[in-house]
């Protein structure tokens, strides 16, 4: 391995080739996290041939909003590592229900400043098809990512 | 119960809908007042101008002895002054039994309906529904020709934007029926809706034409401002009129519906050619929402 081992902290594992830089603005890393981000990509996978890796140090799987990231990287793992060590080991799967990205049309009434979360019920996963529960419309994962 | 989208409807209860309308319909014919829902107070809040729907509304729940309070311009309301439609329906609750609502957003009556206990009924919610249209259209077709398993209807004008045909698709999709959807292709149904008929088991085919001998011709306006320049507009929209001319090649026993109101798509000269059947659809609104009403009000 090219990147060092880290002692504490998030690894996120078999993310799709070339969707990082997206994780890292989901995931909401910038220079003000303070902590160290290793970032890998095409890295040669035993089962699924290349794969994105990202390691950020000192991070707590409660502080990675783990639902954003399965939008994008539904095949994703999460490690976590205390002291060299893998404690426990996640796949990361699309939830039920998207409630953390807005309904991308504009017109929906959730996006008019109501008092309501988004709430865009998964339909099918593969390809990702979403129905918002309001306005009825049904999204792909392109346009629900757009949204994020 | 809630009356918010002909997606979530069961074809056992568009069939309740429809038998109860059957037996409303002399009542609405005759101007009979009924006492089913004395006492009872609905609330119509039209959040977006609206003329026929609202007053077939409170012509239904006065038929049917209750009475109705509302607004019908958003500008003389608190929307005006910023509140949220969450806190306008927390505070109606109080006043009516049901609320009738028009909305510009799509979605705005689901969401009504997780603000409050009493009855929804969406009268329109932007570009997504109009559910009580739909049960109308559904009654008009029933009435006109004794049926609507086996029937192929051929949907029309604007299908992208149009509330009226998104409802009726769906509530058609409950039927054995053949969806032909004619309009120009910037103003195509959605793909999700089309899917979703599909997996209803629905035989559905697109068209850029209105020439049809379907059972039912089902025609909608198609509005200006979808369009970037008047020309553009001009050009399709002329395909989609129907006049003495258009009308010849149309099926001999096409019934021809419309929601109403129209400007140009359909002409008054062949208002009398006896397979318009507009006005008696229209007609339709008041015993198809009265059958609504003492469904969602009634004891």
């Amino acid at each position: 391995m090219k990147v060092k081992k880290i002692k504490d902290g998030i690894v996120l594992d078999h993310l799709p080739c070339g969707k990082v830089l997206d994780i890292i603005k989901i995931l909401n890393i910038d220079k003000k996290t303070g902590e160290t981000v290793s970032i890998l990509m095409n890295v040669e996978s035993a089962s699924k041939g290349k794969k994105d890796i990202i390691k950020i140090e000192n991070k707590k799987l409660e502080d990675l909003n783990i639902d954003k990231i399965a939008i994008i990287a539904p095949n994703a793992t999460v490690n976590v590592i205390k002291d060299f060590q893998v404690v426990k080991k996640r796949k990361i799967r699309i939830p039920d229900i998207i409630d953390i990205i807005n309904c991308p049309n504009p017109s929906c009434i959730t996006n008019q400043k109501e008092p309501v979360k988004p709430k865009l019920l998964v339909e099918q996963t593969e390809p990702l098809k979403a129905r918002c529960y309001y306005c009825e419309r049904v999204f792909t994962k392109e346009e629900l990512v757009e949204n994020i | 119960m809630n009356i918010i989208s002909t997606r979530y409807m069961k074809r056992s209860f568009i069939e309740e809908v429809l038998e109860r309308t059957k037996k409303m319909d002399p009542v609405a014919e005759s101007k009979k007042q009924l006492d089913i829902l004395e006492g009872k107070i609905l609330a119509t809040l039209f959040f977006e101008p609206s003329t026929r729907t609202n007053l077939s509304f409170t012509t239904a729940m006065k038929m049917l002895g209750g009475t109705v309070i509302g607004f019908d311009d958003p500008r003389t309301s608190s929307v005006k002054k910023g509140e949220t439609l969450a806190d306008t329906i927390r505070v109606v609750q109080s006043y009516a039994n049901a609320i009738v609502m028009r909305h510009p957003n799509e979605g705005a009556a689901a969401l009504a309906a997780e603000f409050t206990n009493i009855p929804i009924i969406n009268a329109g919610d932007g570009s997504n529904q109009h559910p009580t249209q739909a049960l109308l259209d559904l009654y008009t077709i029933l009435k006109e020709k004794h049926k609507i398993d086996g029937l192929e209807i051929t949907l029309a004008g604007d299908l992208k934007y149009g509330r009226t045909i998104h409802s009726l698709a769906y509530a058609l999709g409950k039927f054995d029926v053949s969806i032909v959807f004619a309009s120009p292709p910037a103003l195509r149904i959605q793909r999700w809706i089309i899917n979703d008929l599909k997996s209803a088991g629905i035989s559905v085919k697109e068209t850029d034409n209105i020439e049809t001998t379907s059972d039912v011709l089902y025609l909608t306006r198609i509005q200006k401002e979808r369009f970037p320049d008047i020309e553009e507009y001009q050009k399709v929209a002329s395909a989609y009129v129907l006049n003495e001319e258009s009308l010849k090649k149309i099926g001999k026993e096409t019934m021809i519906m419309h929601p109403l109101p129209r400007v140009n798509e359909i002409t008054p000269e062949i208002d009398h050619d006896k397979r318009a059947k507009y006005f008696v659809q229209s007609s339709y609104g008041i015993p198809t929402r009265m059958a609504i009403l003492s469904m969602v009000m009634g004891d």
